[in-house]
């Protein structure tokens, strides 16, 4: 099954939200009160059928995967491939022929990412239900930003992966710039530039290759023989030039340390579901854009610089975790900074499990990937839930919440202990597997990021004692809400509960499971890692 | 019974505290005041099942060296990731070890903690506990041990941290979470090594390997580091120094906790661990566990003489008596570093549970009277206990006996298992700080449990409160006896005398080492050779997927075979009976001044501390140990984290604020030249033209006259310059 | 010496340059008609001495009679004009009528 209704399963998933946010953009928003309220619940639950209809579309897709197709520089393993001439422009000036195909298509590498991001779009929508400013226009842009983040995931030709990348970047510059915190402006622009500082690289580097290899086709410039004799990028060192223009605008988005920075800004001020589709799915494009586009691409500069990309995971680890524990006693000492740092800490696992280059170290990169998605959402969600009823993240401002809210504690404990990475959970499997990667190609380096594990507890046990434990404030002992409309009782309600439990319940399964996810990328993890090995060593031959 | 249907019950044994869990923490307010009776009902059914397999396994497969069964959890490329179940003779001990205190726990708890409003969410801990304590009882691999080594670490944080609203108890379980979390580091890493090169993480087949000659790396050394860094992983969970100082914190707990997880199952963990990584410990790993022992068996003991918390007090005497297990396993006593487990598991957990029974009555006690402020666990506070609870000062009488080293209890034969085999280690290496710690040890535990007997149990009551106690009921007394009985040397040996001969030492032997000779102590290593290949057979025979049975002759081969195979153990049954008067006149003599400083108070303690204050002091803020962490490594740590937080606000994130800086002066810079320069060019031509406009403007006049005498003048012009 | 064609032309010349001064200098409405008056005869003039001298023949005094004609016709609707003006406002001063400029 690769058609639903006559249109191919990933145009499907794809586009679905833009039929959602049309839908969205022609209900009227209300005039009076009660008018305005049903307008409200319609779009609620038109964002939520939508991402609910391509999470079902996403379960199809991964029935319908198999599993022992590679996938990666081979067109004819990639699997629901749909390819259209889309813009076909012949005698430009210069340029020649402009061929820009619609070429879509998964592997294993993308097929796990098209789930997270079908499962975050879905679970974020019920974080959205406290969204009540302009309530069409976010809704709007929310669909708008699934469509980019589902696009990049699936597509195969460069320049539809930069439209996609581009397209997703506008929604989420207004939706932090719009519903943000109190430095939303800032943090908009900064995100926005510094994303845009990295899609320069990008584009400079996807025009270099366009004009060596003649099309935007990726597959075609895996293989240095289709480029044209005298390009550019035959010559080994502008592939390493190129190389890391393209590693820096994927690592703005991971972000790796020093390009971070935009992260913790962005998270704090941007309203939760953005926060917790930013941690869950938007960091993960810069990473996966390294293993779909710069490894197979320059093999042998992943080669050259393989030991400076560990040191970076390294670095990242140990100073991410560094500065999540430092929160604690710095700055504003808010509990969403304190979870970006975490993200960055978490993401050069990512990094480190990348660079390793082996079965064990990438595949656990890619689950790093998935697990981080989903468990770091949760604890975006679980912050997002006390911030809409106390309105202040502070560190130091709760204590004691474990006994007024009972339920929410618990499901708190289950996203807090999978972020430490406790056996059971998810996150432990892929950063075992990551250490275990790494550790066959840098002793010394995953050493050092192990101490990752104790850092990683310190700083999110300390946060759960201050927040939970202890005492309850005095201003808080009322009820959240005394005229119990919104809130009718102090604990967590039952569309908070309809976000966190399915990411809950993943989050478990796949601790206790995690085969479902594995298999689905080892075929195309192992050929990719044959891939790159190979050819790295050809290419440095001098081709 | 067919070793399938051991294992298969095996498996129900580690799932039905899970089922307890799942059960109670899901229903905890319809169950309410039943939580405690269903997960007793869950803890007894699993411990009838206990027995059952562990009597199985200890006759009928006793020599069949470990039951196993494999599954795959997952595979990487081209390695499996393999999780199993398997039980061996130490395992089936360990069995009856954790479910039975785990039941008597439970049973103590219904009373204890009744009356708690998370009395439910109590029950539930206590099965996710077993659960997790029981699946590193059944591991087959280091995998399956690390994954239930951390489960026991979030149980036992959930559990310290019960009372979460005192901070001191919120305190104490993040430490106790992080301490260990510092020796899981070393555990992971120690993995890591034997994964990456051996590709499989069950005990036989790396033992196999290293058997066969095949060690890491090539190297000696990364052994050792193997070895050491796994061993990590049990200072931190044992609670060795210099990771020790979580666990008198965990006394915040519910005393029933401390029972259970801070005296007899969870810190023994990290014993078991180093028990099972025996047979790959290199002379110098033998040296680094023996040290750590030694070392924390004497620190702690010096640390307990001047407690006043009565559960303080045990805190450091479990540290200690933990010392000695690894002591004991360090310099190669293997049995009696175990079977010091066991019934340490026994003595401390009755010493912990009577310390519960006297809390429970101070407070039941205090609750009569009034009074909310005193410290009901403070020894000071109590005295003449021994009237008013008669039957728990019996108890708390034997198991101190126990734990002091007085022939016929239990605590004798294994204590003097591990001093004499200090004592052959010693005079076959020459370490002989190591039996020197064990001694000295074994005086002060004698002296500072009967410091604690008398000021608690003895004498006049030095409060009201102290002298209104009352006896508890069964459910209390009950697991106290039971508990008490154990201590009795005779479940272990007929022979109170000779440990070597009872059913115990038959059972649990040591395993040999598979390490090569010349990384060994040549004393460890078997007299006869050609064992590395019977047990590399083993090893490849374990590859299968079945559950099996090696035949006999390959179990025993894994379990050290026909004993009396090695020069220690030779030495170590020379050693037995110097040990054995040496201790028996240190023990008396710790008791003796037991007696003499508190009980009939010929010398006044007070003097005496006063007279070695500095030394008494040490003691007392247990020699500063927690002060110079907290100013080093946690400080310098956060200080670190909070310098780096303002390195990246204001460094990192002000390299990224100075470049929007220098383009925004830069843009405006630009503006400016195109404001001035640029545009100042159009404005110029602008500004010509309109002078030149506004000059010729005045020639239009809009006078037809004034028109046509210019015409005229410039005929008159174009005609001059024409012609 | 006769009276030869020269003599007209500077006759006529005379005529012309006084036509223009009277048309540039006055600002009354009705010198400047004379002016023009003068310009007109200054051309009479030429057409005549140069139907005499230069072999214009009868076509010179056709054309000098046809500016007659032109004249008097010139005149009467430019004296009405004049006198449209006068009434309006009450004088004749050229340099004054700018009505149309606003």
């Amino acid at each position: 099954m690769t058609e639903i209704f006559g249109v191919g399963l990933l145009t499907a998933i794809t586009f679905l939200p833009l039929l959602g946010m049309i839908v969205v953009l022609l209900i009227p928003s209300g005039k009076d009160e009660a008018s305005k309220a049903t307008s409200l619940n319609l779009f609620r639950w038109v964002t939520a059928g939508t991402t609910f209809l391509q999470l079902i579309l996403a379960l199809v897709i991964y029935s319908n995967f198999d599993f022992s197709l590679a996938g990666v520089n081979q067109a004819e393993t990639f699997q629901f491939i749909e390819k259209v001439d889309w813009i076909h422009l012949s005698g430009l000036p210069m340029l020649g022929d402009l061929n820009i195909q619609y070429f879509i298509g998964i592997d294993g590498l993308s097929a796990p990412m098209i789930l997270l991001t079908a499962l975050i779009s879905f679970v974020a929508t019920f974080a959205s239900w406290s969204i009540k400013k302009a309530a069409k226009g976010y809704f709007a842009m929310y669909l708008l930003l699934v469509m980019g983040m589902m696009g990049v995931f699936i597509s195969l030709d460069f320049f539809l992966f930069y439209l996609f990348w581009e397209i997703m970047l506008l929604p989420m510059y207004f939706l932090i710039g719009i519903w943000g915190g109190p430095r939303k402006e800032y943090a908009a622009i900064k995100f926005f530039i510094y994303t845009l500082f990295g899609s320069v690289f990008m584009l400079l580097v996807m025009v270099a290759l366009y004009f060596a290899a003649g099309s935007f086709n990726l597959l075609d410039m895996m293989n240095p023989n289709n480029f044209k004799d005298g390009s550019l990028l035959l010559d080994s060192t502008w592939r390493l030039i190129a190389f890391v223009a393209l590693f820096v605008g994927f690592a703005i988005k991971v972000p790796i340390v020093p390009f971070h920075t935009w992260l913790p800004d962005a998270h704090v001020e941007a309203p939760t579901p953005i926060s917790v589709i930013l941690a869950g799915v938007l960091l993960k494009m810069g990473t996966y854009g390294m293993l779909r586009i710069s490894w197979p691409i320059f093999p042998e500069a992943v080669a050259y610089f393989q030991d400076y990309i560990a040191f970076i995971g390294m670095f990242s680890i140990v100073y991410g975790a560094l500065c999540a524990l430092g929160q604690h006693k710095f700055g504003q000492r808010d509990l969403k900074k304190m979870i970006a740092y975490s993200s960055v800490s978490h993401m050069g696992y990512v990094m480190l499990g990348m660079a390793s280059m082996n079965s064990a170290g990438m595949t656990g990169a890619i689950f790093q990937m998935f697990n981080h998605g989903t468990i770091t959402a949760m604890l975006f969600m679980i912050v997002g839930v006390v911030y809409d009823r106390a309105h202040t993240r502070g560190l130091d401002d709760f204590g004691g919440l474990a006994n007024k809210m009972p339920v929410y504690t618990g499901v708190m404990t289950i996203a807090w202990f999978a972020a430490i990475g406790l056996p059971g959970m998810s996150g432990f499997v892929s950063e075992v597997m990551i250490f275990i990667g790494a550790f066959e190609s840098y002793i010394w380096y995953t050493m050092i990021a192990a101490t990752g594990i104790i850092l990683g507890a310190a700083y999110m046990l300390w946060a759960l004692q201050k927040v939970w434990f202890g005492k309850l404030p005095e201003k808080w002992e009322g009820p959240w809400d005394p005229t119990g409309k919104v809130y009718k009782h102090d604990d967590i309600n039952g569309i908070e509960l309809a976000g966190l439990v399915p990411l809950a319940i993943v989050v478990i399964y796949l601790g206790i499971n995690p085969a479902p996810i594995l298999d689905m990328m080892n075929t195309s993890v192992n050929h990719l890692i044959e891939f790159v090995k190979v050819s790295g060593n050809f290419a440095s031959l001098g081709l | 019974m067919k070793p399938e249907t051991l294992l298969l019950l095996s498996m129900i044994i580690i799932l039905m505290p899970l089922l307890s869990f799942t059960v109670i923490i899901f229903s905890q307010k319809r169950l309410g005041q039943a939580g405690g009776v269903v997960g007793s009902i869950f803890q007894g059914l699993t411990l009838l099942l206990t027995i059952v397999v562990s009597f199985t396994k200890l006759t009928t497969y006793a020599d069949a060296g470990m039951i196993q069964q494999t599954i795959e959890w997952f595979s990487i490329g081209n390695k499996s990731i393999q999780l199993g179940l398997g039980i061996d003779n130490l395992a089936a001990i360990m069995l009856v070890v954790v479910n039975l205190i785990s039941f008597l726990v439970h049973l103590f708890s219904t009373v204890y903690m009744h009356g708690d409003k998370r009395y439910p969410r109590f029950f539930a801990y206590l099965g996710l506990f077993t659960f997790s304590m029981l699946g590193i009882v059944l591991a087959n691999n280091f995998l399956n041990m690390y994954i239930f080594w951390e489960l026991v670490g979030i149980s036992s944080y959930l559990l310290i941290g019960f009372w979460y609203e005192k901070d001191s108890a919120a305190d104490a379980n993040k430490k106790a979470f992080i301490t260990n979390r510092v020796g899981d580091f070393g555990f992971l890493i120690g993995i890591l090594i034997l994964f990456v090169n051996y590709g499989t993480l069950m005990f036989d087949q790396v033992y196999a390997q290293i058997a066969a000659g095949n060690i890491p790396y090539g190297s000696g050394a990364w052994l050792s580091a193997a070895g050491i860094l796994i061993f990590l992983g049990a200072i931190g969970k044992s609670a060795q120094f210099p990771l020790h100082v979580w666990l008198p914190d965990a006394m915040e707990g519910p005393t029933p906790v401390s029972a259970l997880i801070h005296a007899a199952t969870m810190v023994a963990a990290g014993v078991y661990l180093t028990a099972r990584i025996f047979p790959m410990l290199t002379a110098d790993a033998m040296i680094f566990v023996a040290y750590v022992g030694g070392i924390t068996a004497f620190l702690a003991a010096t640390i307990a003489i001047t407690q006043t918390d009565f559960k303080k007090v045990l805190a450091y005497s479990t540290v200690s008596q933990l010392g000695y297990m690894v002591l004991a396993i360090g310099v190669g006593a293997y049995t009696s570093g175990f079977m010091h487990l066991v019934t340490h598991a026994w003595f401390k957990a009755c010493l912990f549970l009577a310390s519960g029974s006297v809390i429970h009555a101070m407070h039941e006690s205090m609750h009569h009277a009034h009074n909310h402020d005193m410290d009901p666990q403070d020894i000071r506070n109590m005295g003449g206990l021994r009237k008013t609870m008669p039957l728990t000062y019996t108890a708390f009488l034997i198991a101190t006996l126990a734990i002091s080293g007085v022939p016929l209890t239990s605590g004798f034969m294994s204590k003097d298992g591990i001093l004499a085999g200090t004592l052959a280690f010693a005079e076959l290496s020459g370490h002989w700080l190591l039996p020197l710690a064990g001694f000295g040890a074994a005086g002060m535990t004698a002296f500072y449990m009967f410091r604690l007997a008398i000021n608690a149990f003895h004498g006049e009551a030095k409060t009201d409160i102290a002298k209104h106690t009352k006896e508890n009921n069964w459910r209390i007394v009950g697991p106290l006896l039971l508990l008490a009985t154990l201590s009795i040397s005779v479940f272990y040996a007929w022979n109170p005398f000779n440990a070597g001969d009872g059913w115990f030492h038959d059972r649990v032997k040591a395993p040999r080492t598979v390490v090569p000779a010349e990384f060994q102590f040549d004393f460890m290593m078997p007299l006869e050779a050609e064992h590395g290949e019977a047990v590399m057979a083993h090893g490849e025979e374990a590859h299968s997927e079945h559950a099996e049975v090696a035949d006999a002759h390959q179990g025993e081969e894994a379990h050290g075979g026909h004993h009396a195979a090695t020069k220690f153990e030779e030495q170590m049954h020379h050693a037995h009976y110097p040990a054995m008067i040496a201790s028996l006149l240190i023990a008396g003599g710790g008791i003796l001044f037991g007696f003499a400083f508190y009980q009939f108070k010929v010398f006044n303690a007070d003097n005496l501390a006063n007279l070695i204050k500095p030394a008494y002091k040490l003691s007392y803020n247990k020699w500063y140990i927690d002060e110079v962490y907290q100013a080093s490594v946690i400080d310098g740590t956060i200080n670190l984290g909070r310098v780096l937080s303002w390195f990246d606000l204001k460094v990192v994130d002000g390299v990224v604020h100075a470049a929007a800086w220098i383009i925004n002066k830069a843009s405006l810079a630009v503006s400016f030249f195109d404001k001035y320069v640029v545009d100042g060019m159009v404005n110029l031509s602008a500004t010509a033209t309109g002078f030149f406009g506004a000059m010729f403007r005045k020639v239009q006049t809009g006078k037809v006259q004034a028109y046509l005498a210019f015409t005229i003048i410039a005929f008159m012009i174009i005609l001059f310059i024409v012609f | 010496m006769g009276i030869g064609l020269e003599h007209f032309l500077i006759v006529s010349g005379l005529l012309f340059a006084l036509g223009i001064f009277g048309i540039i200098t006055r600002k009354n409405a009705i010198m400047v008609l004379m002016g023009l008056e003068l310009i007109l005869n200054s051309a009479n003039l030429n057409f005549i001495a140069f139907a005499r001298y230069g072999g214009l023949n009868i076509e010179g005094h056709i054309a000098a009679i046809f500016v007659i004609i032109l004249a008097a016709a010139e005149v009467a609707v430019a004296l009405a004009i004049v006198l449209n003006i006068y009434q309006n406002y009450k004088h004749i001063n050229v340099d004054e009528i700018n009505k149309l400029k606003e």
